[in-house]
């Protein structure tokens, strides 16, 4: 499949245009374009050679040659869903660790830990959030054995073998109760190890790191090179206000970091400063409970909060049973706005906080996640409102190539559509 | 029958309440049955209830659509509670005279939800070790445990599932590590000082039992038995075995762990089952026949729709998420269409939780559960899919002559909804339990707020 170009020419491989891409044009239905604007009725999309062409009113729908597919009038088109932060694609059952990549705490690694080459495509998780309507995601290790928990790769969920997007597209550090633990007890001794990690990524952008005094191994050194030198965005994992304070302190520090705040449960008691430094937030979109220390203060109203500061903000998948509760999540932050004394999201804004704002922080604005001429051609048709519980997607296009929708759970769905067994066993009803 | 009757007598009638197909709605009685659990030294059972509902004013919600929590549906519905009890429901044809009439147009009123599968209190948040107190992993067996001396009042996260979810009761368990986890309680979602404060009156314990990975897992781990599911089941039977000689002599040495089982045995303890697995759960039915006891349901039960008829024909609910899978092997085959795949077979369902988070979103699991029925072509009513988080909960966790449905003479545990509880725009705009008034969305101070909040960031927030 085609992946995104991308101007970060060293970070990206370049792919043929894909062999199955279909043109088409859908019409008739109510269209969210996903950049934070309401959705609005008998609208229309076209798509071609895997690419939006038009989105908008289908009266503004462009001359074509391509056949025009009326769907009913109760049918939704929107971009995909881009889920971040995910482990899809690394784990096929969680508690079977020997089919699960996303750990290795036993590895001498870290920050060189890499999961593009470790992704499968054919997984079951990849197949089911397909069929729910999730197109892209950001992929990385779960951390285990230090506060950087190695670099996460940008994946389309696409019926093909080739899921990458962007390899190498960020590194995650934790610098919250977790980072602290991981770093020996303290957050002191998380910024000691996090200022060492940099000093030597520096010396060795500089050609001065030394393989006798270094704490780092050579490859967890040359990989935070990207990260000093802000081509690669730093992913901080850090709840408390005073945390997400003294990360944004950091920026003083090291003028070149390029961040983005994963948690923060309590960024709503600093959403001004979060919005004046100009670091996105991939926030947990409804915990409203004092589950550690470093979230006393959590509410369902934190992301409404921070979005109303200015913050741009999306909707951590992480945070949730399955990335593909995303769409329940956002709906969720809309039913805040009903709420007195609660802060919320309109419709737009959080059908954007699951579309196009974690596209854009995954460096890919304008590609994926919004119906902009020239975005890639993932497109979903839903069967009623995207945000409602309940609602699924009826088709679901991957840069313009229809996919199949079918899945271990739509298979067993099948065959447990009765309890039949009177002529064989359930076993040949397949 | 009154609610505050008597401990023997209402622990009798409700462990009666899940015999059958769990889709009746009245409870047999069983009037002669003695209460089990020997008195302590003053004469009176252990750890009593002292809770009492607070005082409400006679309210009458007027103009609503009503689900009556046993399936039936009120369009322009009036819904009238006074002295902490359900008076009456109807048209807008009932007279509101007496009472303080809200305007609930365009509104929905439900029963309070309820959740038979929480770890609030014994897995509290903070969640910090010193706060683990619902897995007493130290042996397999532990029948001698309660949940309710776990429990922390003091869990921020009762009030989140009340003014998010509209959680009114719910039941307590023990975790899963062990095949016998204990007793569970069943609590009124009222703030209180004490457990006792809290513990539903008249309520059956429960008793937490669990299959497959977990149990094995944990002691199997530690080279002890079971370390397999052959082994959970030989420690099981043998286990029912000597409870089985206790319950046949004279009962007269009291034995915590014995005390419990023999309740189960009687029928007045409620046996509650974590099992994912379709295989397993028919081996577990089969064992209850051998020793003489009835699961009153499985919990997480992911693979129930396999066995939809062996469930209805033993009489045993299925409490189930909407939507989790694969976080384990026994949860590989989970599906979105367990629930609706359950009621086709006419099987009990139950949605539930076992988590601070989705408890406070049960009435959204439901109607995703719903939905994926009727993509599978399996219309079910919204009236019905409330009975998932009402009633039928309750009829498991034998409290359905108390609540879980909103009928004269119930406990008025009451839920006014700000839109369709089964839309993800809708939240609980008000909260009654026993008639009080416990969460009003209109009154930032009706709202509760626990010890540990006090004095920090974000007290008295909306959350």
């Amino acid at each position: 499949m085609m992946r995104l170009l991308t101007l970060a020419a060293s970070a990206i491989a370049l792919a043929a245009t894909p062999a199955m891409a279909q043109d088409f044009a859908l019409s008739g239905v109510t269209l969210a374009t996903g950049d934070g604007s309401e959705p609005i009725e008998n609208g229309a999309v076209l798509v071609r050679g895997g690419k939006v062409v038009y989105a908008g009113p289908a009266s503004g729908m462009p001359e074509t040659p391509i056949q025009l597919i009326e769907l009913p009038a109760d049918t939704w088109v929107t971009p995909g869903l881009f889920a971040t932060v995910t482990t899809l694609g690394l784990w096929d059952v969680g508690a079977v660790s020997e089919s699960n990549d996303t750990r290795a705490g036993d590895s001498p690694f870290n920050a060189a830990l890499d999961v593009s080459r470790a992704i499968n495509p054919d997984s079951q998780h990849i197949k089911i959030h397909r069929a729910a309507g999730v197109t892209r995601a950001a992929t990385v290790l779960t951390n285990t054995g230090s506060i950087f928990g190695g670099q996460g790769t940008v994946i389309d969920l696409g019926d093909d073998a080739d899921p990458v997007t962007t390899p190498r597209a960020f590194q995650v550090v934790h610098l919250g109760e977790t980072g602290a633990r991981l770093a020996g007890g303290s957050r002191a001794a998380t910024y000691a190890e996090f200022a060492n990690a940099l000093r030597e990524a520096r010396d060795f952008a500089n050609g001065r790191w030394d393989a006798e005094s270094a704490m780092l191994t050579r490859a967890d050194a040359e990989a935070l090179v990207p990260v000093v030198n802000g081509r690669q965005k730093l992913y901080v994992a850090v709840e408390r206000a005073s945390d997400i304070r003294a990360v944004l302190g950091l920026k003083r520090e090291y003028r070149s970091l390029d961040l983005v705040l994963v948690g923060a449960s309590e960024g709503w008691l600093v959403a001004p400063e979060i919005a004046a430094a100009g670091v996105p937030v991939i926030a947990d979109g409804l915990d409203d409970l004092p589950r550690s220390f470093e979230e006393l203060a959590s509410t369902q109203s934190n992301v409404g909060r921070m979005a109303a500061a200015g913050v741009k903000v999306a909707i951590n998948a992480s945070a949730m049973e399955n990335p593909r509760n995303l769409n329940q999540y956002a709906g969720n932050l809309v039913a805040l706005t009903r709420v007195p004394g609660a802060d919320g999201l309109s419709w737009g804004q959080a059908f954007a906080a699951i579309s196009s704002v974690p596209a854009e922080i995954s460096g890919l604005a304008g590609r994926a996640g919004s119906l902009v001429p020239g975005a890639a051609g993932d497109i979903v048709v839903w069967d009623g409102d995207p945000l409602e519980v309940g609602s699924v997607p009826t088709q679901v296009y991957i840069d313009g190539v229809a996919q199949p929708l079918e899945n271990h759970q739509s298979r067993l769905k099948d065959r447990y559509r009765d309890l039949d067994e009177s002529d064989l066993p359930k076993a040949f009803d397949w | 029958m009154k609610r505050l009757a008597p401990l023997a007598l209402a622990a009798g009638l409700a462990a009666c309440a899940t015999s059958g197909t769990g889709n009746e709605t009245a409870s047999a009685s069983k009037p002669d049955k003695e209460w089990t659990v020997p008195t302590g030294q003053d004469g009176n059972e252990p750890f009593p209830s002292t809770y009492r509902p607070y005082p409400g004013r006679p309210t009458a919600l007027v103009g609503a659509t009503v689900f009556d929590g046993k399936g039936g549906r009120i369009d322009n519905g009036t819904v009238l509670f006074r002295d902490g009890e359900v008076v009456a429901i109807g048209d807008a044809s009932l007279s509101t005279d007496g009472y303080d009439r809200v305007d609930a147009a365009g509104k929905y009123v439900t029963p309070g939800i309820i959740d038979i599968h929480s770890h609030l209190g014994d897995y509290p948040s903070p969640a910090v070790d010193a706060h683990s107190d619902g897995n007493e992993a130290t042996s397999p067996t532990t029948p001698e445990v309660w949940a309710e001396h776990s429990i922390w009042p003091q869990d921020p996260g009762f009030s989140r599932a009340l003014a998010n979810g509209g959680v009114t009761s719910l039941q307590i368990l023990p975790g899963s590590a062990n095949l016998m986890g204990g007793r569970s309680s069943t609590i009124k979602n009222v703030p209180a000082r004490t457990v006792q404060g809290m513990k539903f009156p008249g309520a059956p314990y429960g008793f937490k039992m669990a299959c497959g990975e977990n149990p094995k897992r944990v002691y199997g781990g530690r080279g002890r038995m079971p370390s397999t599911r052959m082994g959970n089941f030989a420690v099981n039977r043998q286990t029912w075995l000597d409870a089985r000689a206790y319950a046949e002599g004279d009962r007269e040495k009291r034995d915590l762990a014995k005390e419990t089982l023999v309740g189960v045995l009687d029928g007045d303890i409620l046996v509650h089952n974590h099992c994912y697995r379709a295989d397993e759960m028919a081996l577990v039915m089969d064992m209850a026949k051998e020793m003489g006891y009835k699961v009153s349901a499985f919990h997480h039960a992911v693979e129930a729709y396999k066995i939809g008829d062996l469930l209805r024909e033993n009489g045993v609910c299925s409490a189930i998420w909407a939507d989790w899978y694969g976080f384990k092997m026994e949860a590989y085959d989970g599906i979105l269409e367990n629930a609706a795949y359950l009621q086709r077979e006419d099987a009990c369902v139950v949605i539930h939780s076992d988590d601070a988070n989705g408890i406070q979103r049960l009435n959204q699991e439901a109607a995703k559960a719903q939905a994926a029925g009727r993509r599978a072509g399996i219309e079910i009513s919204d009236a019905t899919v409330i009975s998932w988080i009402t009633l039928n909960p309750a009829k498991a966790m034998g409290i359905d002559a108390m609540t879980g449905s909103l009928e004269p003479g119930k406990m008025a545990d009451v839920v006014l909804w700000n839109g369709d509880p089964l839309s993800v725009y809708s939240r609980p705009e008000k909260v009654w339990i026993d008639g009080a008034l416990m969460y009003d969305s209109m009154d930032r101070k009706r709202r509760p707020v626990s010890d540990f909040e006090l004095g920090q960031p974000g007290e008295g927030d909306v959350k």
